[in-house]
């Protein structure tokens, strides 16, 4: 085991960055080890995205993933902790280009949402990610950045503990 | 958390509710002061200055550092210190999720292998 250890490369840690680019982009990337053809599946395949998309250290779960991934066809992601107080994400998908590049628009805002452009550049069997999200407006991403929408999620979770903490101590 | 943001908020909105300190918020935007440049510049008693400045200072909108026996004020940070914990927050989610998309690729990875072997034999 070890000696095998040694012949292996030594793992490079693939860094998440993320980036306020311009006073309307934001730019996130990643490299994962892996074919773009592999990657790509695992963004445009429901039952894979639902896998990964909602991470157990974010603290909700995705309750259904839908997405008809084509040019004009639909996502929806309902996140949440039941059926009872859920999160809608959903728009449509406007550019779908096999292994190379995705382009959805993020409609759940009030106003005109941002739009994500994710392109996959593979390299040596490896593929650099880059998510380009693309507000309406300066302001539409500064009221972003300035925590409104971590304010109410934050908000809906402390509500969700106490209603857990009322149910557990009634329960007794 | 919370509770925090929420004394926060109401303390900005208490803070920006009167014309005078907007006009010592637009006035620091261009430059920083001095109490007494302020109270000047806005016809007022040094006293009344302080306590305009006090709210904005407790609303984090404005600090003030004393040098000598100068006070001056400057617009505060706290709109970036903000986009910065966003910003870190929102790194450490996709972080998460690359993590959890790295297992799944792998995953696919190997079972492409395996089918690969399968179509050869």
């Amino acid at each position: 085991m070890d000696a095998r250890r040694k012949n292996e490369p030594a793992p490079t840690e693939n860094r998440t960055t993320v980036e306020r680019k311009s006073e309307r982009e934001l730019i996130v990337t990643r490299t994962i080890n892996g074919p773009a053809r592999i990657v790509f599946e695992a963004f445009t395949r429901p039952e894979l995205l639902k896998r990964w998309w909602a991470p157990k250290s974010s603290g909700v779960s995705l309750l259904s993933c839908e997405a008809d991934v084509r040019v004009g066809g639909k996502y929806r992601f309902v996140f949440g902790h039941d059926a009872s107080k859920t999160m809608a994400f959903y728009g449509r998908y406007i550019e779908v280009t096999p292994y190379s590049r995705l382009v959805w628009t993020n409609e759940e805002g009030d106003e005109g949402g941002a739009v994500t452009t994710v392109t996959f550049e593979e390299e040596a069997g490896r593929t650099l990610l880059v998510m380009h999200d693309l507000y309406p407006s300066k302001e539409a991403l500064d009221a972003v950045l300035a925590g409104m929408e971590a304010g109410m999620r934050e908000t809906f979770e402390q509500l969700d503990e106490l209603v857990v903490s009322l149910g557990a101590s009634s329960g007794r | 958390m919370v509770q925090y943001s929420r004394i926060r908020l109401d303390a900005s909105f208490a803070a920006l509710s009167d014309a005078t300190r907007r006009g010592v918020l637009e006035q620091l935007g261009r430059s920083d002061a001095s109490i007494t440049d302020l109270a000047e510049r806005f016809h007022m008693t040094l006293t009344g200055m302080k306590k305009h400045v006090g709210v904005l200072e407790q609303a984090g909108l404005v600090t003030t550092e004393k040098v000598g026996r100068v006070r001056t004020c400057k617009l505060g940070t706290r709109r970036l210190e903000e986009e910065t914990a966003w910003l870190e927050r929102y790194r450490q989610l996709w972080a998460s999720r690359f993590d959890e998309l790295d297992k799944v690729v792998e995953e696919l990875k190997r079972k492409e292998k395996i089918d690969g072997r399968k179509k050869k034999e």
